[in-house]
């Protein structure tokens, strides 16, 4: 009886846990009122702006590489040809949502988490609610939607400077012809191809706000306390971008 | 003003509070000092309603503070915190002015936060500095004008002198002391320095085992024996 008995404890705790994680979510997304606005317009700059270097790197140097593995792969089968194809597709539908969002987890849920955890232990948290002030509206709320609204957007830049990096390697280093290879990109590209891989960015940056939040206010106490909580939100993060990216690939796709 | 009865808090099956029954007055400065450890923390947390107590009844103006009238409590409220508790994201004056922000534009805020922060003994200068360049005398005083920009009618103090040296924590309790005296505000103060507790109180209050043993005005505390390890200045071992 008692692994049967563990069994059904890690399965309850598991169920709790998610239940709980759902309904910090939900209350982080829909208590709106009364929305701070001056804390959300900081963090659409914490977010989204000064996420715009990382993310812009990550899809220039993806771009590039995918034009160079996809012409030398293509070639053992006489399509080197599908490249300007290959890296608009593979950008907007997969590459640039998913790295887009790992480097955005790993700079922002861990900067989330670190700050959240260290108000909690430096009682910022307590005294939020001492001056009338609820902390679920003015640390969570402001967060979850600047990074649900700007994730997407720089996922959309990140699609184009990839395709950009892409275009750089095909017109200066395979010999592709710069309105060939444009032509070719914007050809093969459907419209939901887009727009599933800017949805994929709105979903992880929801996963990358709750789990920098949810650690962050669940954070233990000290400076391990905090370093404990920063580690897991960006492990939970990646791992949840992972994960949903196969569910929503599965869903949009098949 | 406040009376707390029966209050009653466990923590994994460890009792922190064991029946806690105090009462504040209007315009009272009440201290309540006890050994580290003894729930003195936790029973601010309760009244504030950052911990829901087990047990036990908390009356604001003879109303139960729960959370339909905790709102209204907290609007007349003011807290200096121990570590001060400033928002580092925020500028000195932004914290001072933090509630009085939501209901009126910032040039007129500021001004008040100046004015709160001058009572203080900090001038304007410090108004743009952030948190993080303050020292730990003037955090206290920043979030000591904090706590006192909304003109509360009740103020919490939580160990106001911890870490500051013996000229710092004479300076902040004569602040204190003169702040209360001036708002007649009612003030409760957690401290176990008794330096504190004779600039500030008028009454103390010594909670020992989860409840309170002994409770008098600050002029009979000398000759009170479960008090007698506190004086001194040094709190017991």
């Amino acid at each position: 009886m008692k692994p049967v008995r563990l069994i059904g404890r890690a399965a309850l705790s598991l169920t709790r846990g998610i239940g709980a994680v759902a309904l910090f979510t939900g209350r982080g997304l829909f208590r709106l009122r009364p929305f701070h606005a001056r804390a959300f317009a900081a963090q659409l700059v914490q977010i989204g702006w000064l996420s715009l270097p990382v993310v812009g790197l990550t899809a220039l140097f993806t771009g590039a590489a995918l034009a160079l593995q996809i012409h030398s792969g293509g070639a053992r089968f006489q399509a080197g040809d599908v490249v300007p194809a290959i890296v608009a597709i593979g950008m907007v539908r997969e590459l640039g949502p998913v790295l887009g969002g790992l480097m955005v987890a790993a700079r922002v849920a861990s900067s989330i988490a670190a700050e959240i955890g260290t108000m909690k232990v430096t009682e910022q948290i307590d005294a939020l609610v001492t001056l009338s002030t609820d902390p679920m509206r003015w640390l969570v709320t402001p967060r979850l939607w600047a990074a649900v609204l700007t994730v997407p957007v720089l996922v959309g830049v990140g699609d184009i400077i990839g395709i950009a990096g892409g275009w750089l390697v095909g017109t200066q280093s395979l010999g592709f012809n710069s309105a060939a290879y444009l032509a070719n990109s914007a050809a093969y590209l459907e419209r939901w191809d887009v727009v599933s891989g800017l949805l994929k960015g709105a979903v992880f940056g929801l996963i990358v706000a709750v789990c920098g939040c949810w650690f962050g206010i669940h954070s233990g106490r000290g400076a391990a306390g905090v370093g404990r909580a920063t580690k897991s939100a960006v492990v939970a993060a990646a791992v949840g971008i992972l994960a949903a990216n196969f569910v929503l690939t599965g869903l949009f796709f098949e | 003003m406040i009376q707390v009865a029966g209050l009653r808090k466990s923590f994994g099956g460890k009792s922190v509070l064991a029946g806690v029954d105090l009462a504040v007055g209007q315009g009272e400065s009440l201290c309540v000092i006890g050994q580290s450890g003894t729930g003195k923390s936790v029973l601010l947390k309760c009244i504030l309603g950052l911990t829901t107590p087990d047990a036990g009844q908390i009356l604001w103006q003879g109303r139960p503070l729960d959370a339909a009238t905790r709102p209204a409590f907290l609007s007349r409220f003011g807290m200096l915190f121990q570590g001060a508790a400033l928002f580092d994201s925020l500028t000195v004056w932004q914290n001072v002015a933090f509630r009085l922000r939501q209901r009126m534009p910032d040039a007129q805020a500021r001004a008040i936060a100046v004015e709160k922060l001058a009572r203080v003994g900090l001038g304007p200068e410090t108004a743009d500095l952030m948190p993080a360049e303050l020292s730990g005398g003037m955090a206290k005083r920043a979030g000591l004008a904090r706590a006192i920009a909304d003109d509360p009618a009740v103020i919490f103090f939580d160990e106001p002198t911890t870490g500051l040296d013996p000229i710092r924590a004479r300076r902040i309790n004569g602040l204190i002391r003169g702040i209360v005296r001036e708002t007649g505000a009612t003030a409760i103060t957690i401290t176990h320095d008794m330096d504190s507790v004779r600039a500030i109180g008028d009454r103390v209050a010594l909670l020992e085992n989860g409840r309170i043993v002994w409770d008098g005005p600050v002029s009979g505390m000398d000759h009170a024996a479960p008090l007698a390890g506190f004086l001194g200045n040094t709190p017991p071992l």
